[in-house]
């Protein structure tokens, strides 16, 4: 071994992040969602954000372990159920970040009604998708987001449904700030998440990540390495294209970057406006801390 | 195997990475997206059956730390450890 020996051990910057108690994770080998936590902590880093003002809340799903492995104020919500969650804890703590860190099948399937309104009300959270085109965690169901062509436990034969366009449903819902990366950009999504950090309203950012033992595997793309080089292969950077082109397929470019950054009233502006203007003195004001 | 760039190029300090060699599962992202290519699979295997990575060109390694923004695991990461030229200089100006 090689390695450097140093008199006293330096700590990886991602463990004050972590409950390392509850490592190591259950994410399979060649999983690009560690990569994306790593991201998420760069993140936190990068936008000075003090750590007792960030709220995680996740679903279920591979991607809703995220809440219990991060060492912040965390909860692991029912199934779909993480952005209503989130949306009743920014409005009782506005002082608060909250991020939503979930799965596509749990956000844009299950939840998918409770995505599509956040977004319309605009409540101000951060929401983090992590897209692997399938349900990992319940043994690789068709999910919303599956490409055509693609085989899953229940499309033995190729699926032949209508993938979702993530950043195109969040645009078209509301979001003011739209974002999607491969796990292979982790500088770009750790820019990301802190942009969205410093952005008031619903913030969506897509991460399209490998899920070796079930997606990659039934469609013959190899293991979460190959996947890697494939997605540096195949993802163009372009930001501030239409959300109308980014639709992903089985085979051919994956169009990453950020595509919208807008500004809007958030749902607790609106409220406070609202009720400032019907109540007049009766209004004693939101609240909270 | 490329030149020693931290002593080619001057600089004030050395890259090495750590590794927490039982939490490795073996995915191989830090040996092929490390920039100097450093980095490769160890003939040893973890107490989990995995084959951690080792630094097998320590003169070439810069402690970018994107083996550590890569790492789904959690297991690697990159730091710069200043060379002693530069603590023999720094110490006087401190005192």
């Amino acid at each position: 071994m090689s390695t450097a020996v140093a008199s006293e051990r330096p700590v990886n910057p991602v463990e004050p992040f972590l409950r390392t108690d509850r490592m190591p994770h259950i994410w399979c080998p060649g999983c690009g969602i560690g990569t994306t936590v790593n991201c998420f902590a760069r993140a936190l880093v990068e936008s000075k954000q003090p750590l007792d003002k960030v709220a995680i809340v996740s679903g279920i799903g591979c991607t809703g372990r995220v809440a219990g492995y991060v060492k912040l104020d965390s909860f692991h919500t029912t199934h779909g159920r993480a952005i209503p969650f989130a949306t009743g804890l920014k409005l009782a703590n506005p002082g608060l970040s909250v991020v939503v860190y979930s799965g596509d099948g749990d956000l844009i399937a299950i939840g998918g009604n409770h995505f599509i309104h956040a977004a319309r009300r605009n409540a101000d959270i951060k929401v983090i998708c992590v897209n692997n085109f399938i349900y990992g965690m319940t043994g690789g169901q068709v999910a919303p987001t599956t490409p055509v062509g693609a085989t899953a436990t229940t499309s033995p034969y190729g699926s032949y449904e209508r993938p979702f366009n993530l950043p195109y449903l969040a645009e078209s819902s509301g979001a003011v700030y739209v974002a999607r990366w491969t796990a292979f950009h982790v500088r770009h999504i750790a820019h990301s998440m802190a942009e969205a950090f410093s952005k008031k309203g619903f913030c969506f950012i897509e991460i399209i990540a490998p899920c070796p033992t079930l997606y990659q595997r039934r469609n013959r793309l190899g293991d979460g390495l190959d996947t890697m080089k494939l997605y540096k292969q195949r993802s163009v950077i372009k930001n501030g294209a239409s959300t109308r082109d980014l639709d992903v397929g089985l085979q051919g470019e994956i169009v990453v970057g950020k595509f919208v950054d807008i500004e809007r009233p958030t749902l607790q502006q609106n409220m406070e406006q609202q009720l400032r203007q019907t109540l007049k003195d009766r209004f004693a004001g939101l609240g909270g801390a | 195997m490329p030149e020693a760039p931290a002593v080619a190029r001057g600089r004030k300090f050395r890259g090495s990475v750590f590794i927490d060699w039982d939490r490795c599962k073996g995915c191989g992202f830090c040996i092929e997206f490390c920039p100097p290519k450093v980095l490769q699979f160890s003939d040893k295997f973890n107490t989990h059956g995995y084959h951690p990575p080792h630094l097998a060109n320590e003169a070439a390694c810069t402690g970018c730390d994107l083996c550590g923004l890569y790492c789904p695991d959690f297991a690697i990461f990159g730091v710069r450890i200043p060379l002693e030229t530069e603590k023999t200089e720094a110490d006087p100006a401190k005192s």
